[in-house]
């Protein structure tokens, strides 16, 4: 038996959200009387830190402290709209909504603070620690509570703001049916390190190094946690996972989890990321989104190590010990190719 | 069926409960009891995320007859927090984002501590034998391992 070490190589170039019908998202942001702020989404947050990122959107929007901002999410029912958390489009489709829907709230504040220091609007700014001054005179100040209970109880005005965030209709090239049907792209770049024993055709992984494009990271550890546990999930795609191993024939597929293969702690390996912040245009703060895209390099950089080890290529996947040792018998014993 | 008279020790107080004859333990701890810190994920013994300790020792409650906790001892999630403080363990898992759905983190944080308790200063591998009936979808174990590893050295106020 011989372990032949392999790397492999894999970029990817990746659309933010979807286009059919503009993939429209909303937001709705009012403030309390307390002179807190609640976001309406009826987006959903999974675990990924939805919830984080637009209370943090929200916040820096209207220029409150971040814990002055609650975000209720995922009713459907009495939610505004969203499409979905899907397709890495959560910061960038759902940020936008709210950015606009705290933008709209933020004016109606100002006015109302504006009112109450009998200024004008626009000589004032926000501090981000909940006061609300005129510009050069920072001791002239009203609270956000203060402006709250002003604009409920005396001025009766709501401070409040709708958003909807809808990406442009592209235009089709009637000669070459050319379109844009994204309107932001991230980017990464992932090496992968495999170990392929030629008697029992495992793969172990050794160690990933990857870069990632994904516009302005809004909360890094938010960023750092979705990489390092999406490519791990890339690597269950790519190594473990399926409903059907004999696909089409539905036999000897897992019934349960005791059976349905996923890499465990002990298959871990080391993960090097570098995260590049490339400001996007459209994207609120600059951001794009980390989501889908940390799984998917794994996948093809793994297969391309693997044949950089034993010289044998799996189009299938999961690439399992028995597709590798079929094939290494196929071609007559492992063929490692030139390292990389 | 007729009901079985059951009393065991739930993190540290003393509870008596009628359960039919073939209960697990993780259906009286959520259904008779209240207690919903052990998940229900697969009930065969695959996931982990029913883990609770009995008399300090890690267990699957889901394939734990309840009759035979009788006078023994359960800790659960839900008697982790010392008083209002987190445990270092809970601390460490915030700080160190080892969570993101949440579901598999009763379990991991109770095969932590059944740890911790016996071997207060693991290797990282002793950390990944301890945490490895427990599977994890979303964090790739890592941050899981260093939040473990940081609760043991100390690394973190409670």
């Amino acid at each position: 038996m011989t372990r032949h070490r392999g790397r492999g190589i894999a970029s990817i170039n990746y659309p933010i959200g979807m286009n059919l019908g503009g993939d429209p998202s909303q937001a709705l942001v009012h403030s309390n009387p307390s002179g807190k702020f609640t976001v309406a989404l009826s987006s959903i947050d999974l675990g990924q830190g939805m919830k984080s990122v637009t209370r943090q959107i929200c916040a820096e929007t209207l220029g409150v402290p971040v814990e002055d901002v609650y975000v209720d999410t995922a009713d459907s029912d009495t939610g505004p709209h969203c499409m979905g958390s899907f397709a890495s489009r959560g910061t960038h489709r759902v940020g936008n909504a709210v950015m606009a829907a705290a933008r709209e709230a933020r004016g109606v504040m100002m006015e109302a603070a504006a009112e109450e220091l009998e200024v004008n609007a626009a000589d004032l700014d926000t501090d981000g620690r909940g006061n609300i001054h005129v510009k050069g005179a920072p001791h002239r100040s009203i609270s956000t509570k203060d402006v709250a209970i002003a604009a409920q109880f005396k001025q009766g005005k709501t401070i409040s703001g709708r958003g909807i965030f809808l990406v442009p209709l592209s235009e089709v090239n009637p000669e070459t049916g050319e379109m844009s049907p994204a309107t932001c792209y991230a980017h990464a770049c992932l090496v992968a390190e495999v170990d392929v024993d030629d008697e029992t055709g495992e793969v172990a992984m050794v160690r990933m190094d990857s870069a990632y494009e994904l516009g302005r990271a809004l909360n890094p550890r938010l960023v750092e946690q979705q990489l390092v546990g999406g490519a791990w999930m890339g690597v269950s795609h790519a190594l473990y996972e399926t409903p059907e191993p004999y696909y089409p024939e539905p036999v000897h597929g897992p019934r349960d989890f005791v059976e349905y293969l996923m890499p465990g702690p002990g298959d871990i390996c080391p993960h090097d990321i570098a995260v590049l912040e490339r400001p996007a245009p459209d994207g609120p703060f600059g951001a794009k989104g980390p989501g889908e895209m940390c799984a998917n390099p794994v996948l093809p950089a793994v297969a391309n190590a693997i044949f950089n080890a034993v010289g044998v290529r799996i189009d299938d996947l999961p690439i399992t010990p028995e597709k590798v040792l079929r094939a290494i018998k196929a071609q007559g014993g492992a063929r490692p190719q030139a390292r990389r | 069926m007729s009901k079985v008279p059951l009393q065991f020790r739930h993190n540290g107080r003393d509870v008596a409960i009628f359960v039919d004859g073939g209960t697990n333990l993780l259906v009286a701890l959520r259904e008779l009891i209240g207690d919903m810190t052990p998940k229900f994920g697969c009930g065969q013994g695959g996931c982990g995320t029913c883990s609770v300790l009995i008399d300090g020792e890690l267990h699957l409650s889901c394939l734990t007859l309840a009759e035979t906790v009788a006078g023994r001892s359960i800790e659960t999630l839900d008697g982790m927090k010392q008083g209002p403080n987190l445990h270092p363990l809970q601390r460490a898992f915030a700080d160190q984002f080892a969570a993101q759905c949440g579901y598999c983190t009763p379990g991991m944080l109770m095969a932590a501590k059944a740890l911790l308790d016996r071997n207060p200063s693991p290797s990282r591998d002793e950390v990944i034998e301890a945490i490895s009936g427990n599977i994890c979808r979303c964090t790739g174990y890592e941050p899981i391992i260093n939040a473990i590893l940081a609760a043991a050295g100390g690394r973190v106020s409670a």
